[in-house]
């Protein structure tokens, strides 16, 4: 049976709870009568969702809960969802007060007039959408979240939710056609007019830029035609859906834009005109322009990209001139010419050199679409190949920030790499949470790595018998039914056995069997303050210990080790990288490894998942070694939240087929392990100087 | 209807393989055969490596053995090994040798793919050599002149694991293949698939789409080979769309996204 619907006094004191209207005076007396008339699992969807939000911001969860019980008359569920986690995305981002304005916005959503909307959320099409506008031809476009539906020539940002129509097959086909017409803006030379100029001269240049903006939605829906015919009739069947057409008054106009030769300069010769007619309604698949938007990418992209095309084309001719015979080098001044063909909408270019084809790699091509796609042709003077020291390469392509550097100037994101972090309260992730950085840990040229030979050397001695044995090699395999060469031994039983009247056995070959132990393990080391002293040190023990083991086994293996302070200042310090050897080197930054601040774990175990990921390998595992409770300074990662962000981490690891153990230094063994390690196996070990002979020990058993 | 059972050592290719030339590619493959020089192909999958192989084959009028390697192929399965015939042991001739001793063309589809050790064998043909040691036979076999060895390679692949050793690549004449030029491709599928150019022509647009996406989630774009298939279903009367999704789409991937996405580029097209 159903429970029953909650009452108004029912919800009230657990919002009174939830907002702390003690101190906050939110009035939740309206929000609870409109609540108490939802059904159960509406009642319990709101109510969830108030809690979650609330435990990022009591103002942002006050807000949603007003527009919630209205919207959830309209909206499917995965839509509100979609909404409430954009809230909080945007409060983690820009502030309350960003987060306010996305919480107003949910008035304009879903005005069909339906009983249901189901819209289509970003988060779900971003995906294909990416894919397809990739698979158009020009330049490489990404498909981003924002505010408003425009696009800068490099990016197109698209709303969190496209609610306009009622299934969300067709939201889905309306934000497609939005995308394919922005598309068209930068294929089709719409971003290459100076707009702002354009419209400068009008009384009113953002009404003059609202019409420009119709005029060259007439002219690229008719290239759509001609390119993407069936993606067109989808456009027409959205436009009779939502009841868009051409008013008669603009009629005149459009023989002009609809001609095949039709161009930017057509409409922009036509924006007088359409200024003087009436506003013109958007059609629902159009976006807005922003010059300023485009002015900006583009003022950063041509320089770089001149200078890379003449670098590259520099090389090219380099390569071309080593391949050439002897005695037929090429002048010093070569001759390249580029012909673009930009014919039923594909876009190729063919390089000429002195006169003889060169075929253009891939990433030239890609450049010379993007510089035909910002002017209209190839400007001579990006031909002319690069001199040497001509460009300083730091400023032409882009440069892996100095980790260290950041912390001198202003608390930037530069450089680092971010990661979504688990909020358990939220139970949903925050986007971007994390700023990782990689270090190398400073190496200390020092005697520990022979002190530690010496100390253990008993133990290095004993394990390096053990990892022999568990070494697989290559050896003949007898009585095989197919095999390289025939068993001698077995095929003499079995004539033997044929004469005795005996079946004969069909195992008569041997075979080579190539050994292939193919593991690749990641060691993820604990440095976190707390680690001071003997945990420190047993754990470079440790480490030197297992890299001894390590190199009789040939497993590739990496050692990085953690620590950090807030989430803008997650750092993960390589120790041993998969390519780097175990020399001299690596053992100095072991016995370099020092503690540093608190232990934040989740970025660290996200960080590895995806190095691990990128070695090839049949098994992969991540071996954690840390000293307990995850903790960070002032911060809520203390406590559940690091315990919930952790495990779902592992979850993460383990999901891509990773398997995660972890090695806990922790006398208490405190009853959140289990827990906080679901998707892992785990140890713990009471006695730190028990660690070198205990991991290598754990490491044999789990990879055989 | 019975299957025919020919030997491939003997067999020759009587009908002429369509195949267009991208460019100087066969002039080239006659120039090698002719210096005795062992040649190297390379390119994506269904560019027409295999069927240029076929027809240099019909072209220089020399039986074509192909061996597609695959990750357990040894050296005993090219050269030969000795097996159990009634008590006895005989020693039977793998591809490659009887491939060197009709004086044939042979050819190794996907080399990277075979084992490492595979290779080696190989090297002693590949040069001036031009001899196969056959050493559990204590003989060597010398190719005869009108003997050629070709090797194809895909360099898409990007794993360390299958690149091709120096010393195997160095001894190799390289012809480069990649994915016709749009006319050509036109035409091919045109004349491979029956289907008018019109739709022949979306084809090959729809095929430089798939192409756009390589290096964001597909490994590889829509060959040649995927558009003939295509091209013939729509002759037997299957939808545009539906043949992009069962010929194209399913093959170069499995990803849900990915498959969605480049369903919605053919539907955009068609």
């Amino acid at each position: 049976m159903a429970s029953p619907q909650l009452t108004r006094a029912e919800i009230e004191p657990l919002l009174d709870v939830w907002l702390e209207t003690e101190f906050t005076f939110h009035a939740v007396g309206p929000v609870a009568r409109a609540l108490s008339k939802l059904t159960r699992p509406e009642q319990d969807f709101v109510l969830d969702w108030i809690r979650r939000v609330a435990s990022t911001h009591i103002t942002l969860a006050f807000h949603f809960a007003k527009r919630a019980p209205d919207l959830i008359r309209r909206l499917d569920p995965r839509a509100i969802e979609a909404w409430a986690v954009q809230l909080c995305d945007t409060y983690d981002r820009a502030g309350i007060y960003a987060a306010l304005s996305v919480a107003e916005q949910v008035d304009g959503y879903a005005r069909t007039g339906q009983a249901h909307t189901e819209g289509a959320l970003f988060d779900d099409i971003a995906g294909v959408l990416g894919n397809f506008v990739r698979g158009l031809s020009g330049r490489t476009l990404r498909v981003e979240q924002g505010d408003g539906i425009y696009t800068d020539s490099e990016k197109i940002v698209l709303p969190a939710i496209t609610t306009r129509l009622a299934s969300r097959d067709d939201n889905f086909k309306l934000a497609k056609a939005t995308v394919a017409l922005l598309w068209a803006q930068t294929r089709f030379g719409t971003l290459r007019a100076d707009l702002t100029a354009a419209c400068a001269g009008y009384p009113h240049p953002d009404r003059a830029l609202r019409q420009f903006n119709a005029l060259e939605t007439l002219r690229l829906t008719a290239c759509i035609a001609r390119e993407l015919p069936g993606l067109h009739r989808d456009m027409e069947r959205l436009m009779g859906l939502l009841g868009d057409e051409l008013a008669a008054d603009w009629q005149p106009l459009v023989d002009r834009l609809r001609a095949a030769d039709a161009r930017v300069e057509d409409s922009l010769a036509l924006l007088d005109a359409a200024y003087h007619l009436p506003d013109f309604r958007p059609w629902c698949f159009q976006g807005e322009l922003r010059p300023e938007a485009v002015a900006s990418a583009r003022a950063a992209r041509l320089e770089k990209e001149k200078a890379r095309l003449r670098i590259r084309l520099a090389e090219l001719l380099q390569e071309h001139a080593a391949g050439a015979p002897r005695g037929q080098e090429t002048p010093d001044k070569p001759d390249i010419e580029v012909t673009p063909h930009d014919e039923d909408g594909r876009l190729d270019f063919e390089i000429t050199l002195d006169g003889a084809p060169l075929a253009p790699p891939d990433d030239v091509r890609q450049l010379l679409a993007s510089v035909w796609l910002d002017f209209g042709e190839i400007p001579p003077d990006y031909l002319s190949p690069a001199g040497d020291g001509e460009y300083d390469p730091r400023l032409v392509f882009d440069q892996p920030e100095d980790p260290d550097a950041v912390w001198h100037g202003t608390y930037h994101e530069k450089g680092a790499e971010l990661y979504p972090e688990w909020d358990h309260g939220r139970q949903h992730y925050r986007k971007n949470w994390c700023v990782m950085r990689e270090k190398t840990v400073p190496p200390v040229h020092d005697d520990f790595y022979r002190e530690t030979l010496d100390k253990h050397a008993g133990l290095v001695k004993h394990l390096r018998r053990k990892f022999e044995a568990l070494r697989d090699e290559n050896r003949i395999e007898k009585r095989q039914t197919q095999g390289d060469e025939v068993d001698l031994d077995a095929l003499v039983e079995a004539l033997a056995d044929a004469r005795d009247g005996r079946e004969m056995s069909d195992r008569l070959f041997v075979r080579l069997h190539r050994a292939e132990r193919n593991i690749a393990v990641a060691f993820l080391v604990d440095m976190s303050g707390s680690t001071k002293g003997w945990i420190n040190e047993a754990e470079r023990e440790a480490l030197i210990v297992l890299c001894e083991a390590l190199e009789l086994l040939g497993d590739r293996y990496a050692i990085y080790g953690f620590s950090g302070t807030t989430r803008k200042r997650c750092e993960l310090f390589r120790i041993k990288t998969f390519d780097e050897p175990y020399g001299d080197e690596v053992k100095a930054r072991i016995s370099g490894i020092r503690p540093q601040e608190y232990t934040r774990m989740g970025f660290a175990l996200r960080h590895m998942t995806k190095l691990l990921n990128q070695v090839e390998a049949r098994t992969r595992v991540l071996v954690t070694l840390s000293d307990g409770r995850p903790d960070d300074y002032f911060d809520v990662y203390r406590g559940q939240y690091g315990i919930e962000d952790t495990r779902m981490a592992l979850l993460e690891a383990a999901r891509t087929g990773i398997h995660p153990f972890c090695i806990t230094l922790d006398r208490d063994a405190r009853d959140y392990l289990p827990h906080m390690y679901g998707a892992a196996r785990y140890i713990i070990l009471d006695d730190v100087r028990q660690l070198p002979v205990k991991v290598t020990d754990i490491y044999r058993r789990i990879t055989t | 209807m019975n299957a025919r059972t020919l030997d491939p050592a003997h067999r020759l290719i009587e009908k002429e393989p369509y195949y267009e030339a991208v460019g100087d590619e066969i002039r080239l493959f006659e120039a090698a055969y002719g210096q005795q020089i062992p040649v190297l192909l390379k390119g994506p999958t269904g560019c027409g490596k295999t069927r240029f192989m076929e027809h240099m084959a019909w072209r220089l009028k020399r039986p074509l053995i192909t061996v597609s390697c695959h990750d357990d192929l040894t050296a005993s399965d090219l050269v030969g090994r000795y097996l159990v015939k009634g008590g006895e042991t005989v020693w039977v001739d793998g591809p490659l040798t009887r491939a060197v001793r009709a004086g044939g063309i042979c050819y190794l589809d996907e080399i990277v793919e075979a084992r490492k050790d595979t290779m080696v064998v190989i090297h002693p043909l590949a040069d001036d050599r031009r001899t196969l040691p056959m050493e559990k036979l204590g003989q060597i076999v010398e190719a005869p002149p009108e003997f050629c060895l070709a090797i194809s390679y895909n360099p898409g692949y990007q794993s360390v694991l299958k690149d091709l050793k120096q010393s195997t690549r160095q001894r190799f004449v390289a012809l480069e293949f990649d994915y016709p030029a749009a006319d050509l491709e036109r035409r091919i599928v045109v004349n491979e698939s029956g289907i008018e150019p019109g739709m022949a022509e979306k084809l090959v647009k729809f095929a430089q789409m798939t192409r756009n996406l390589k290096g964001s989630g597909l490994e590889e774009g829509a060959s040649t080979r995927l558009l003939v298939h295509a091209g013939k279903l729509i002759t037997s009367g299957v939808d545009p769309v539906v043949a992009c999704r069962s010929a194209v789409a399913q093959a170069v991937t499995d990803d849900p996204d990915m498959l969605a996405a480049i369903q919605e580029l053919s539907s955009s097209l068609f």
